[in-house]
C-alpha cells in the first residue's frame, strides 16, 4: 500500500481490501461506475485500483461538470463579453476551458473585462458596486452550486438589481446518469454515488435506479476506506441479488437531503427540456434555466446569444473516454497533443476529469519508479 | 468549485441576515448561511462551504476529515484561494494572510 498508509484506519483499509477480494467471485467481470468526478480522483490519487482484483473495473462517471460542458456554451457566454459594458464573472476552474474561439483567459488577454469570481454573490456584489456596467456570471455545477446560484438570484431580485444576469449551465446528475444506463454501449453492475451532490439532492432520487434499473448504488465518502467499503457494500449486495440505495456516507449525507436548497432551485429554476453533454450528446430533462419569472436575470434572453455548436476535434475521444469505453490513454491524443498543461479536451482541464486524473497519477507512474512515490509517513 | 471546505462559524453577523463569519484554517470569511435556513447553524458549529455557501452541517471530525481529504489530493490550496477569494474587494490585506 502507498498513498492510504497516510489516512487512519489502515488496518482497516487492508481488511476492506481483503473483504472485497473475499466477495469478487473470480469467474466475473464486475464494472463500477463512480459517478462523481471527486471520487475519480481520489481513486487515481490514492492507487485504489491496485488495491482490487482484476475482476473489478472501475469505470469513470459524468460527474464533473467542467467536462460534460459543451465547448459552444463556452463562445456563447464569452459572446456577451464582446460589449464594453460587460463584466463576464465565472469561477477559476472555468477561465482556461477553451471555447472554440478561446478560453475565457484569452478572451481577457483580448480586451474583455472577464473576471473569476469564487461566489455567485461575489458577482451580485460587483453588479452592486458598478452600476454603470453588466455583470455576467457564467454558472456552471451540479446540485452542489446550483442552490447558490438560485438564492443569489432570489436576492438580487427581492433588492431590484438591474444590471445582473447568470448565463445559466447547471445540470441536474441524475439525468447523466440515466442516459449512461440507456447508451447501448454500457453495461454498468452498479454504481457509487457522489457524495456533496447527495448532501443537497439526498438518496431518494437513486431509488429509481435501484428498483426499475435493478442496480445497486451506495452513497459514499471520499477517503480510501468510505471507497472500499462503499465497494464491499455493493459487491454484498450483488452477490444476494439486491438492488438497493445505501447511504455509506452518513456522516455527512442525509436521506432527505438539503431541503432549503431544493426549495431555491424549484423557486428559481425548471428543467429545460434538453441540453448537451459533451460526450454524452443531448439529454432529455437535465439541465436548469431559469423561469420566466426570472426572465430579467437570464443572460441568455437578455443578450443574442449565437447558439454555438462545436465538435470536439476528430481525433479526441473525449466522449468514449467519457463513457466508459476507452480509457484516458487509449486516446490518441492522450499525452501528446492533449495535456494537463495543453488541455485540447476538457476531461484534460479539471483536476477531476478523468483524463488529468489519470495523466497526473498513473500515465507518470510508469516513468516515475514506484519507491520514488511513496510518501514517507 | 467542486470541493467542499470546512468551516467553523465565530460570528453571526448581526446586521446582515444569513451571514457569518467563518474560520476555515486560520481564514475568516463571510459565508452566507441561506441554505441553512430550515435549521440556522450556531457560533461554534461546523459547514461544509461550496462557493460561499454554507450547504450542510457536519460535526467537528468531519471537517477535520474533510480537510485532511483536501490535502491529500493536492487541492488544499486550490481550497484556501477559494476561500481568501470569498467578499472581493472588501478584504483587508491582513485579512487575507
Amino acid at each position: 500500500m502507498k498513498f492510504v498508509d497516510e489516512f487512519r484506519d489502515s488496518a482497516l483499509i487492508t481488511r476492506a481490501a481483503d473483504e472485497i477480494r473475499r466477495l469478487a467471485d473470480p469467474g466475473r467481470q464486475y464494472r463500477i461506475m463512480e459517478v462523481c468526478g471527486g471520487h475519480t480522483h481520489a481513486i487515481y490519487r490514492f492507487g485504489l485500483k491496485d488495491l482490487l482484483p482484476d475482476s473489478i473495473e472501475l469505470i469513470h462517471g459524468p460527474g464533473c461538470p467542467v467536462c460534460v460542458l459543451p465547448m459552444g456554451r463556452i463562445d456563447d457566454g464569452l459572446s456577451a463579453a464582446r460589449d464594453p459594458k460587460v463584466i463576464f464573472t465565472a469561477f477559476g476552474d472555468m477561465m482556461r476551458v477553451p471555447g472554440a474561439a478561446g478560453s475565457p483567459l484569452e478572451h481577457k488577454a483580448r480586451g474583455a473585462d472577464v473576471r473569476i469570481v469564487y461566489s455567485p454573490a461575489d458577482a451580485l456584489k460587483l453588479a452592486r458596486a458598478n452600476p454603470d456596467r453588466h455583470v455576467m456570471f457564467f454558472a456552471i455545477g451540479f446540485e452542489t452550486t446550483a442552490p447558490s446560484t438560485a438564492l443569489t438570484l432570489m436576492r438580487a431580485r427581492a433588492e431590484g438589481i438591474q444590471n445582473f444576469s447568470v448565463f445559466c449551465n447547471h445540470v441536474t446528475i441524475i439525468p447523466g446518469i440515466r442516459a449512461i444506463l440507456d447508451s447501448p454501449d454500457m453495461r454498468i453492475d452498479g454504481f457509487l454515488g457522489p457524495g456533496h451532490v447527495s448532501t443537497v439532492i439526498g438518496c431518494r432520487p437513486y431509488e429509481w435506479i435501484a428498483q426499475n434499473e435493478r442496480k445497486p448504488i451506495v452513497v459514499s465518502g471520499f477517503e480510501p476506506l468510505d471507497l472500499l467499503q462503499s465497494t464491499v457494500m455493493l459487491l454484498r449486495q450483488l452477490k444476494e441479488g439486491r438492488s438497493v440505495v445505501e447511504n455509506q456516507y452518513d456522516r455527512v449525507v442525509p436521506w432527505e437531503g438539503n431541503i432549503a436548497a431544493l426549495r431555491a432551485m424549484a423557486e428559481v429554476f425548471e428543467l429545460r427540456p434538453f441540453f448537451e453533454w459533451r460526450g454524452l450528446g443531448f439529454i432529455s430533462q437535465s439541465a436548469l434555466r431559469l423561469r420566466d419569472e426570472y426572465a430579467a436575470y437570464d443572460a441568455e434572453r437578455i443578450f443574442q446569444v449565437p447558439g454555438v455548436r462545436v465538435t470536439d476535434p476528430k481525433a479526441a475521444q473525449c466522449g468514449e473516454v467519457l463513457k466508459g469505453v476507452l480509457k484516458p490513454a487509449q486516446c490518441k491524443l492522450f499525452g501528446k497533443e492533449c495535456t494537463p498543461e495543453r488541455p485540447v479536451g476538457a476531461l484534460m482541464v479539471s483536476s477531476e476529469g478523468s483524463c488529468a486524473a489519470y495523466h497526473t497519477y498513473e500515465f507518470r507512474k510508469t516513468l516515475v519508479p514506484l519507491s520514488a512515490r511513496r510518501i514517507p509517513a | 468549485m467542486c470541493l467542499a471546505i470546512p468551516g467553523q462559524i465565530v460570528e453571526l453577523v448581526a446586521d446582515q441576515t444569513h451571514q457569518a463569519l467563518v474560520e476555515v484554517s486560520g481564514v475568516r470569511r463571510r459565508v452566507d448561511m441561506g441554505l441553512l435556513v430550515d435549521d440556522p447553524p450556531a457560533v461554534g458549529d461546523w459547514v461544509l462551504i461550496h462557493v460561499g455557501f454554507a450547504m450542510s452541517r457536519i460535526g467537528a471530525e468531519q471537517a477535520d476529515e474533510q480537510m485532511r481529504m483536501l490535502r491529500a489530493l493536492g487541492e488544499a490550496e486550490a481550497a484556501m484561494t477559494e476561500v481568501r477569494g470569498y467578499g472581493l474587494d472588501d478584504v483587508t490585506p491582513e485579512d487575507a494572510a
